[in-house]
Parts: C-alpha cells; sequence; structure tokens
C-alpha cells in the first residue's frame, strides 16, 4: 500500500486500513484475522502437504505396498546417509542389509552391510502404476535402481511390505475419509437443518424429535454395532462407502441443529425480508442470501469435527470393524502394532500413529484458528 | 419441578420403546444369523451336520419364527429380567453381563474421579492465569492429550513396560490371583493393575475437561457479579471459588449423565488392548459373532443408560440452575 503512495502519512494510512475494513467481505476479513493465527497457518500447511501425499502416492511410494518378500520381515528402517569412508558424497545411499535367522529364538537379524553402498535416485523408473487407476507410468520420485538393494525409510511388517510405501498409501484413504464423511454430514446437516429452521411448524417438530432420538443413541456402540453389521464379503470399495455413512450418521444431527438456529434468527431479518418482497425464489432466498451469511461459522466446526471421523476410522479399523485388508489406511496399518510382542520387536510399526497424531493436531489447530476468525466479535 | 419430572418420565417410555426396535434390528442387520456362522465355523473345522439337525437346531434357539415374533418374545423377557439367552457362551445374557459388571464399574468410575480430580484445578488456573506460561503448558498437553489415540497410548505405555522393566502392564490381575477368590491380597493386586488402565483412560478425558472448564470459567470471570462479589471485599479465592466456578460446573453436569452408558461398557478398544475383563470386549465379541441376544442386550441397555442419564443430568441441572425452570415452564 506504501509502496504505491509513498507520500501518504502514517495516520492517513491508518485511516485507509480501517476503512479498508469496513468494505472488506466477510471471507477477506476472516482471512486477515486468521492469517495472525501462527499454528493455524502452519497447520494448514500441513494439511495441504497431507493432501498432496495423497493425491500423488503412486508416484511418491517407492514399492508397490501390498508385495511382500518374506526375506525381508521386521527389517528396520534403513538410515539415508551422507558419509561413508571415502567422506562426504552429494548423492545420498544407503547401505545394504543382509537377513538371518536366530539359531535359538528364530528372530530375524538384520546386519548392515557397509561394502553395499545403494545411491538413491530421484524419477527411478520402478514398479508400474496406474495414476488414480487411470493413467499408466513406472515413474517414482525416488527409489534405489539396483535390484538387490533395499530402501525401506521406515521398515518393514511382518510380511515384509514396505511401511514407509503403505503410510504414504494409507494417507489417501485416511485423509479422505473424513473428507467424505463430513461433507455427507454437511450436506444432510444444512438440507434438513435447513428445512426445519426455514418452514419451522409441525416439519420443524418433527425433524426436531428424529434428531434428538439419534441423539440418544449412544454412538460408539451404535457404530460398533453398525460396523459390525456390513457384510463381510462386501467388495472393499462398498465398505469404506459404508464406514463414511456410519461415520456421517451421527454428525449431521448437531449441523443440522447449528443451521436450523441460525435460520431461525435470520429469517426475521430484514435483509430476508426484503429479498421475499422483491419477489426471490425460496430456494434463492436460502442459497443467495442466508446461507452465505453463515456458512464461515460452518466451515470452522466442520474443520473441527474432520479429526473426529479420522480417530473413529482409526479406532474401528484397529479393532477390525472398519476398514480392512487389501484396503491401506492408517488404521489397518495399526492393527499391525496390535500385539505387543511384534511391537516390542518392531517399533516402527507405531509409525503410521504418529500420521494420525499429525493430522488431528493440525486440523484441530486450524479449525480453531477459523472459528476464532469467523467470529466477528472476537478480538 | 414434579410437574417437569413426570412430563421427562412419560417421555422416555416411547424413546425407549423405539429404542428397543432399533437394537433389535440392528442385530439383525448382517446377512444371516448365528446359526448361519455358527455353521460356518463349524465346516472349518471339518465338521458337516445334515439338514434335520440344522432344522432342529433352529427350532431350539427359536429362529424359525418371524422377526417380530422373536422381538416380542425378547422384549417380554426382558421387561421380566431375562435378555435371553447367549448362543455363543451358553449362559443367561444377564448372568454374562453381571459377572463383569463389578469391574467395569470399579475402572470407569476410578477413572471418572481421577479425571474429574485432576482436570478441574488445572481448568480453574488456565483461566485464572489465562496466557501464563503454565496456561500455555497445559493447552498444548491437552492438546496432544486429544489429539493420540487413546489406544495407541495403551500400546505405548505396554511397550514401555515390556522392554523396559520386562512386566506386562495388561489385565487386571497377576496370574495367581486371576480365578483366586476375593483378598485383601487380591484387592491390593488390582490397585497395583489399576493405574494403567486409569492413566490411558483418564487422559483424553482431562484433556478434554481442562478445555471445557477454562472456556466455562472464562465466559464467567468477566461477569459484573465477580466485580460485586470483590467489592463487597470478598478474598480472591472465595470470590472465584464460591460463584463462577460454581456456574462453570454447569456443563459438566449437562454430560455427567453421558458416562452412564460408560460406566457400564467400559472403554472397548482400551479394554481389548490392555486385555481387561470388561464388559466392552464381551459386546465385541458378541457383535463381530452375531450372538445376538447378547449383542441386543448392550445395545439396548447402552442406549437405555444414555436416555436415562440424559434425563438425569437435566433433572440436576434444573435442581441447580433456577434460570433453567423458570426457561421451560
Amino acid at each position: 500500500m506504501s509502496a504505491e503512495s509513498p507520500t501518504v502519512s502514517p495516520a492517513r494510512e491508518a485511516v485507509g486500513a480501517e476503512e479498508r475494513a469496513y468494505v472488506a467481505s466477510p471471507w477477506q476479513l476472516m482471512w486477515w484475522k486468521l492469517r495472525r493465527h501462527k499454528a493455524a497457518i502452519a497447520s494448514a500447511v500441513v494439511i495441504v502437504l497431507l493432501y498432496l501425499v495423497a493425491l500423488s502416492c503412486e508416484f511418491l511410494a517407492p514399492y508397490d505396498p501390498i508385495k511382500y518378500d518374506i526375506k525381508y520381515t521386521y527389517a528396520p528402517p534403513q538410515r539415508i546417509r551422507f558419509l561413508d569412508e571415502n567422506g562426504l558424497h552429494l548423492r545420498p545411499f544407503v547401505y545394504g542389509i543382509t537377513p538371518s535367522r536366530d539359531p535359538y529364538t528364530l528372530e530375524m537379524i538384520y546386519k548392515t552391510d557397509q561394502t553395499k553402498r545403494y545411491p538413491i535416485y530421484f524419477l527411478v523408473h520402478g514398479t508400474p502404476y496406474r495414476l488414480w487407476g487411470r493413467f499408466a507410468s513406472d515413474l517414482h520420485l525416488f527409489g534405489v535402481t539396483d535390484p538387490e538393494g533395499t530402501l525401506f525409510l521406515f521398515g518393514t511388517d511382518r510380511q515384509g511390505q514396505d511401511v514407509f510405501s503403505r503410510v504414504v498409501y494409507g494417507t489417501r484413504i485416511s485423509m479422505s475419509i473424513g473428507l467424505v464423511g463430513v461433507l455427507l454430514s454437511l450436506f444432510l446437516g444444512v438440507l434438513i437443518g435447513g428445512l426445519s429452521g426455514y418452514y419451522g411448524g409441525i416439519v420443524d417438530d418433527m425433524i426436531q424429535r428424529v434428531i434428538e432420538f439419534l441423539r440418544s443413541m449412544p454412538s460408539i456402540p451404535l457404530w460398533m454395532a453398525l460396523s459390525a453389521a456390513l457384510p463381510a464379503q462386501w467388495p472393499a470399495l462398498r465398505v469404506y462407502f459404508g464406514i463414511t455413512v456410519i461415520l456421517s450418521l451421527i454428525s449431521w444431527t448437531w449441523l443440522a441443529r447449528v443451521v436450523r438456529g441460525r435460520f431461525l434468527s435470520l429469517r426475521e431479518e430484514e435483509f430476508v425480508m426484503a429479498a421475499k418482497l422483491s419477489g426471490s425464489s425460496e430456494l434463492r432466498i436460502i442459497l443467495r442470501h442466508m446461507v452465505p451469511s453463515f456458512l464461515s461459522h460452518i466451515i470452522a466446526s466442520m474443520t473441527l469435527s474432520i479429526p473426529d471421523m479420522i480417530l473413529s476410522e482409526t479406532a474401528l479399523s484397529f479393532l477390525g470393524l472398519g476398514l480392512r485388508p487389501p484396503i491401506i489406511s492408517w488404521g489397518v496399518l495399526l492393527k499391525d502394532a496390535q500385539n505387543v510382542q511384534s511391537v516390542v520387536l518392531a517399533p516402527w510399526l507405531f509409525i503410521p500413529g504418529v500420521f494420525v497424531v499429525i493430522a488431528v493436531l493440525a486440523f484441530n489447530f486450524l479449525g480453531d484458528g477459523l472459528r476464532d476468525a469467523a467470529d466477528p466479535y472476537a478480538r | 419441578m414434579l410437574q417437569y419430572i413426570g412430563r421427562r418420565l412419560l417421555m422416555l417410555i416411547p424413546t425407549l420403546i423405539a429404542i428397543s426396535i432399533i437394537s433389535f434390528v440392528i442385530i439383525q442387520l448382517p446377512p444371516g444369523d448365528f446359526l448361519t456362522a455358527y455353521l460356518g465355523q463349524l465346516r472349518t473345522t471339518g465338521t458337516e451336520l445334515d439338514e434335520s439337525e440344522i432344522a432342529a437346531m433352529r427350532v431350539r434357539y427359536g429362529l424359525d419364527t418371524p422377526i417380530y415374533v422373536q422381538y416380542a418374545k425378547w422384549m417380554w423377557g426382558v421387561l421380566h429380567g431375562d435378555f435371553g439367552m447367549s448362543f455363543l457362551w451358553n449362559k443367561p445374557v444377564s448372568e454374562l453381563i453381571g459377572e463383569r459388571l463389578a469391574l467395569t464399574f470399579v475402572i470407569s468410575l476410578t477413572t471418572l474421579m481421577v479425571t474429574w480430580i485432576i482436570a478441574l484445578p488445572i481448568g480453574v488456573y488456565s483461566a485464572t492465569h489465562q496466557y501464563s506460561v503454565g496456561d500455555y503448558f497445559f493447552t498444548a498437553i491437552s492438546f496432544i492429550g486429544k489429539g493420540i489415540p487413546d489406544f495407541m497410548i495403551a500400546l505405548i505405555l505396554m511397550w514401555i513396560a515390556l522392554s523396559k522393566f520386562g512386566v506386562s502392564a495388561g489385565g487386571l490381575f497377576s496370574s495367581a490371583y486371576r480365578e483366586a477368590p476375593w483378598s485383601m491380597a487380591k484387592v491390593w493386586d488390582l490397585l497395583k493393575h489399576l493405574w494403567v488402565p486409569t492413566i490411558v483412560l483418564g487422559l483424553g478425558g482431562t484433556a478434554g475437561l481442562i478445555r471445557v472448564m477454562r472456556a466455562n470459567l472464562l465466559d464467567e470471570l468477566h461477569k459484573p457479579y465477580v466485580n460485586t462479589a470483590r467489592a463487597k471485599g470478598l478474598t480472591e479465592r472465595r470470590t472465584l471459588w464460591k460463584y463462577p466456578v460454581r456456574l462453570a460446573l454447569n456443563p459438566f453436569v449437562s454430560t455427567v449423565g453421558f458416562s452412564l452408558p460408560g460406566l457400564i461398557s467400559g472403554a472397548t478398544i482400551i479394554s481389548v488392548v490392555l486385555n481387561l475383563p470388561t464388559n466392552g470386549p464381551l459386546m465385541l465379541g458378541a457383535l463381530t459373532s452375531q450372538d445376538m441376544y447378547l449383542a441386543g442386550s448392550f445395545v439396548l441397555i447402552l442406549s437405555a443408560a444414555t436416555v436415562i442419564g440424559t434425563f438425569i443430568s437435566d433433572i440436576l441441572l434444573a435442581w441447580l440452575d433456577p434460570r433453567i425452570r423458570l426457561g421451560r415452564s
């Protein structure tokens, strides 16, 4: 601003900023407030990164997530190195690992073999895949080219599957299941809550009774009962859809309440009356005039409900009631860590859980920031 | 007040009936019934039953009658305190749930008390010392406590116990006392094992409660009546505990009813991970093996507990907060 008019005095500039706030749209005001919330912005960056991973997991994962190799069960994570006895290398590499079995406990033992060096290259050709099930390719972001070498950044699991690749693939399902579930409950909540608040009277009464009833059902046994009711022979995709529906079944009710409350108070506002008098259709009044005035608030609450959905999916899958292999989600991966014995043997099985925590915290911080930003009375 | 309670009680009846129907429907949702699941299990072990035997079993379990007849029979029993038989355990459902109820209650109640005892003072501290180092510290802790799935905390605790100290943190009793009759030594053994589930179960709840208490109290602290109390010459401590803290507790009272179903089921996931003999794993097993009367009874009892808990909360709240009573009448 000062760059455009360097002669403006500081006082004038302050007035300019204030005027700018008067004419700014609600979205702009919200953005200005959110920008000051450092934790929320950092979280937003983390979330964007996670979704980028989810979008490009075929390209990012060095291995096929269901490729197994019993030669490498419970292999520990390999360290990426730049230094060896010859000094510094600009190209990172990993040392080879040689598996052997303890003759007494039959436990797998891995020795780092410093004589074998496998350099890591970017954009290597590896396992062929179809990006988003559509574009055939075999290009991976990074990997080792030597077929003898391995690159297990997060180690391997009981079947010798690469945990890093599986976590990357799990990101797609785990990050989207919350989103799809929330969108579904947003749709139901706005539609039903809107009907309830806009029409009032008997429609409102009936919808409120239904909501009260649904809320009186305890959510966790209900989720568990419904998930157990998903037939075992369902294809993976349908199970995924079933779980999202189950997750959103309860959460639409509180959203419907919020929307209804807003509708009830907005219905009396002058601008709605004005729109009515100028002959707008009901749909136009709702979509053009009423929804925008509380959308920011709804979006903030939605952001806060995504982590709950991620946690619910994780918990259900962990119990074996949610998603099942061959679908890969963080919850499914954590199921491998259910046995303490295997965790003692392979602590890296916890890594998917770390991602759950990161995602949940990021959504919580962002949601908190959005809520503060969307509140016009907050300082 | 009495009229209010009476009206609420009358409203409970249709809700409970609807819940019983839904519970039964949910249990019937999976394709097949207990018998098909059971036969499938037998088949994997190589046992084949012929048609007449299957038909006989179907009659014995009452699976040959239409669904509404099964429902009516079951409800008739429930009203007389008989929740039906568990096919899986071959025992009455009420006996199975009753066996585990005492221990479930012990764990859940201990956790609830520990949660409140820790969370309330910290919440009050955070609110009265807003934006202090302590406040930021507890806020960070509570965010992390809410972010980590509780079963992971359980797993990590067990992992540390096993790898660092070589002890198993699961279960509620040492193997010596598991089948032993009750004695002082067994109670002591129980107390020694109780801390792990208490920590795990309490952490998430404590984190949530701290946030709620802090927010509630912050809302109250800047109201005029607090100034009035101060102007009257009350000490800072008396002002705080006598007025705003009491009001900030109201939302807690309204949620205490929701802990009722939790007291009965125990935290299912944690119980599975920590191998606790609570009702949770029993319910999980019943749901997955389609043991319909056991599973149905659980859903029914827990749903009824939620409804009754909400009822208790509402009564408590109306009794505590006169504004609510005025608002309703």
